[in-house]
């Protein structure tokens, strides 16, 4: 049982790193804007966090960092895809290229370094009950703090005037622009917000989850939150569950190893990969279920007056 | 402030100029970043540009690199052409050196020369089948190819280490995680003397010149490629885009398997963790700044292999981190797809207060 209550923790902390990359990207993707750097940028953010922390030994200053390091990077993104009409694809993937390389060039003196001793959290009382204490109430606030967001981002989008906005401008554009809103702006806060969101999972993951700085740490998390969107047929409270979902399968690997099971650990590895493969292709079997969901002008440029 | 125009053709001039001002535009960012490292900024250029063509050995060395970089790219070329997001050609390239390599292990001292062939068309063989997987998710279950093609990457990756670590490890390799070397008779027969450049340089080459009579000399490259400049207009001529997709994917997972095999029966050697050296992500870019032409691939895929020939100096000469190949890389694609605008639009400075009446 008590196995069980630990599997549990550690499902809930790694759905958390996708969970928050994946609703900035379902922000992103709500306006409109396909961003695939989400990879990049969560590495170039883990080291930023690592970096923070290192040098101030504040985890708050870490992930500012990585949130701030994110939204740096979205901002080149997005001012080449909504001013320049770039292709989001290639850019996105040229963040993705230059994310793995630039992490890697900058976080080359911190594969040693070590993080102050990391804190432990508890919720009084409840974290001190049998079972349920350390299954769900000794987790890092940002935790807790994910799930808040969720509902908050629930609310924001079907329930305020400006989720309306952001939502209409990613159904239809130029209707939104023939209202007189600006397009292009909200479309750039909506990349800003995901990149500091993608960000702050990055930090999250090298300060909190791992926590430890090593080339190509994100490992696909990035690749595998632009998967949930789909899977979650962009409803932030689905993100979140199959962020959980996920965090499960990669927890399991480590829970069938330490349980004995005779399989070779590369192919418990490969689990959330074939995963996110097998769940993509059960989600999108039906184009009609997806083509009702996605926001009509997913990946699409839109330049006022062209 | 600016305004985009669009033009009504694409500009030819910039077709070829966007390229190089992007070069231009990295190699000023690489000099500044050089400059902020208190690194000689001179000395850096020389790692990249000069070193990696003073002798016939280096440019051997040059070639070694461009050969798997140019295959991957043509294969690229004929998906993006057909808007066919294939972004795991890494992974494509690993499973193609896997089967290769299972052929290269069964070779004796006594295999005929023959085997070489043999290796070769396992990893075509091995490539194919890991962008069929792709092709056949996008095709019956309508799964993004983007994100299956990426996630197929890291299993094919997970798989070499499985093998190299377990069925397949040397026994006599002191535990190292990597097949024993092949024999002798396998490796791809060499160019000349005094360099390591094989036949794989000959056969990308001959790939260029098939792809460019393919994409522009026959009907089938013709529809092949309509698909992705005007789905409507492709479905009404009647060209099947599933075809498309399946050839697509084919060729190009052929194209990076084949470079896979080239790879161990040639540099490598063997099968080792460190087969995967990033050559199906680079190869995105070659694609790209070649502008998925045939011919300027072959430029592009040398100026790739230069950025990483020049990373290793840079890395031995300058105790520059090895990654800066990776950050230059990415910050070409960057440039690039910048500068692409250019090609698309006319740039219009309009006042401030014109704009605001005018766009927003």
């Amino acid at each position: 049982m008590e196995s069980y209550a630990l599997l549990l923790a550690a499902t809930l902390n790694a759905g958390t790193v996708l969970a928050i990359a994946s609703l900035g990207l379902l922000v992103n993707e709500k306006a409109g804007i396909v961003n695939l750097g989400a990879e990049g940028i969560m590495l170039c953010a883990a080291i930023a966090g690592f970096a923070a922390v290192v040098h101030t030994g504040s985890d708050l200053a870490g992930f500012l960092a990585g949130a701030g390091a994110g939204a740096l990077l979205a901002a080149v993104f997005g001012v080449l895809v909504i001013w320049l009409n770039t292709n989001q694809y290639a850019t996105g993937l040229a963040l993705s290229l230059f994310g793995a390389g630039f992490s890697a060039f900058a976080g080359v003196n911190y594969v040693q370094a070590k993080l102050p001793e990391r804190p432990v959290f508890s919720i009084p009382v409840l974290g001190d009950l049998p079972l349920v204490g350390p299954a769900l109430f000794r987790q890092h606030p940002l935790v807790y703090l994910t799930i808040a967001f969720t509902l908050a981002l629930v609310w924001f989008l079907y329930r305020s005037r400006a989720g309306l906005v952001l939502r209409s401008v990613g159904e239809s554009p130029e209707s939104a622009h023939a209202l007189g809103y600006p397009v292009r702006r909200i479309r750039l806060g909506a990349v800003l917000g995901g990149g500091a969101l993608c960000g702050l999972a990055g930090a999250y993951l090298s300060v909190i989850y791992t926590p430890l700085w090593v080339e190509g740490m994100v490992a696909g998390k990035g690749w595998i939150a632009l998967a949930l969107t789909t899977f979650a047929t962009w409803r932030p409270a689905r993100v979140l569950l199959g962020a959980y979902l996920f965090g499960g399968v990669t927890m399991l690997q480590f829970h069938l190893q330490a349980a004995g099971v005779e399989v070779a650990s590369e192919f418990l590895t490969m689990l959330p990969y074939l995963a996110t493969i097998v769940v993509l292709a059960l989600m999108s079997r039906n184009p009609t279920w997806i083509r009702v969901n996605m926001p009509a002008s997913l990946g699409k440029p839109f330049y006022p007056g062209s | 402030m600016f305004k985009l125009e669009p033009r009504p053709q694409a500009s030819a001039f910039w077709s070829i100029a966007s390229p190089l001002l992007a070069l231009a535009i990295t190699v000023v960012l690489g000099v500044a970043l050089f400059a902020a490292l208190g690194k000689d900024p001179v000395r850096g250029l020389q790692m990249f540009f000069w070193e990696p063509v003073k002798s016939t050995y280096a440019f051997g060395e040059l070639m070694v690199k461009a050969t798997p970089l140019l295959l991957i790219a043509l294969g690229l070329a004929v998906c993006f052409r057909s808007n066919v997001w294939n972004i795991g050609a890494e992974g494509q390239f690993v499973i193609g050196a896997i089967c290769a390599g299972g052929v290269a292990l069964t070779a004796t001292k006594d295999s005929s020369q023959w085997i070489v062939l043999g290796i070769l068309l396992a990893g075509i063989a091995g490539g194919m089948a890991w962008a069929g997987l792709t092709a056949f998710l996008r095709d019956k279950f309508n799964a993004n190819e983007i994100l299956v093609s990426l996630m197929l990457v890291y299993v094919a990756v997970q798989l070499l280490v499985f093998l190299v670590f377990g069925p397949w490890k040397d026994p006599a390799g002191f535990n190292f995680p990597q097949t024993k070397t092949f024999e002798r008779i396998t490796q791809v027969p060499r160019l000349m003397q005094g360099s390591r450049a094989s036949i794989g340089l000959l056969v990308a080459l001959a790939g260029a010149a098939a792809l460019w009579v393919f994409l522009f000399r026959t009907r089938a490259g013709f529809a092949q490629q309509v698909g992705g400049l005007a789905p409507a207009a492709a479905r009404y001529a009647g060209f099947s885009s599933r075809k498309a997709l399946w050839v697509a994917l084919l060729v190009s997972g052929g194209a990076a398997g084949l470079a896979g095999a080239l790879e161990v029966a040639g540099p490598i050697g063997q099968l080792t963790p460190y087969v995967p050296a990033g050559y199906g992500f680079a190869a995105i870019i070659v694609a790209f700044v070649g502008r998925l032409h045939p011919v300027g691939m072959v430029f592009s895929a040398i100026l790739m292999s230069m950025f990483y020939i020049g990373g290793e100096y840079a890395q031995s000469r300058m105790g520059m981190p090895k990654s800066i190949t990776g950050v230059f890389q990415g910050l070409l694609l960057f440039s690039l797809l910048a500068c692409d605008t250019l090609m698309a639009y006319r740039i219009r400075l309009v006042a401030a207060g014109a704009l605001k009446k005018g766009a927003a």
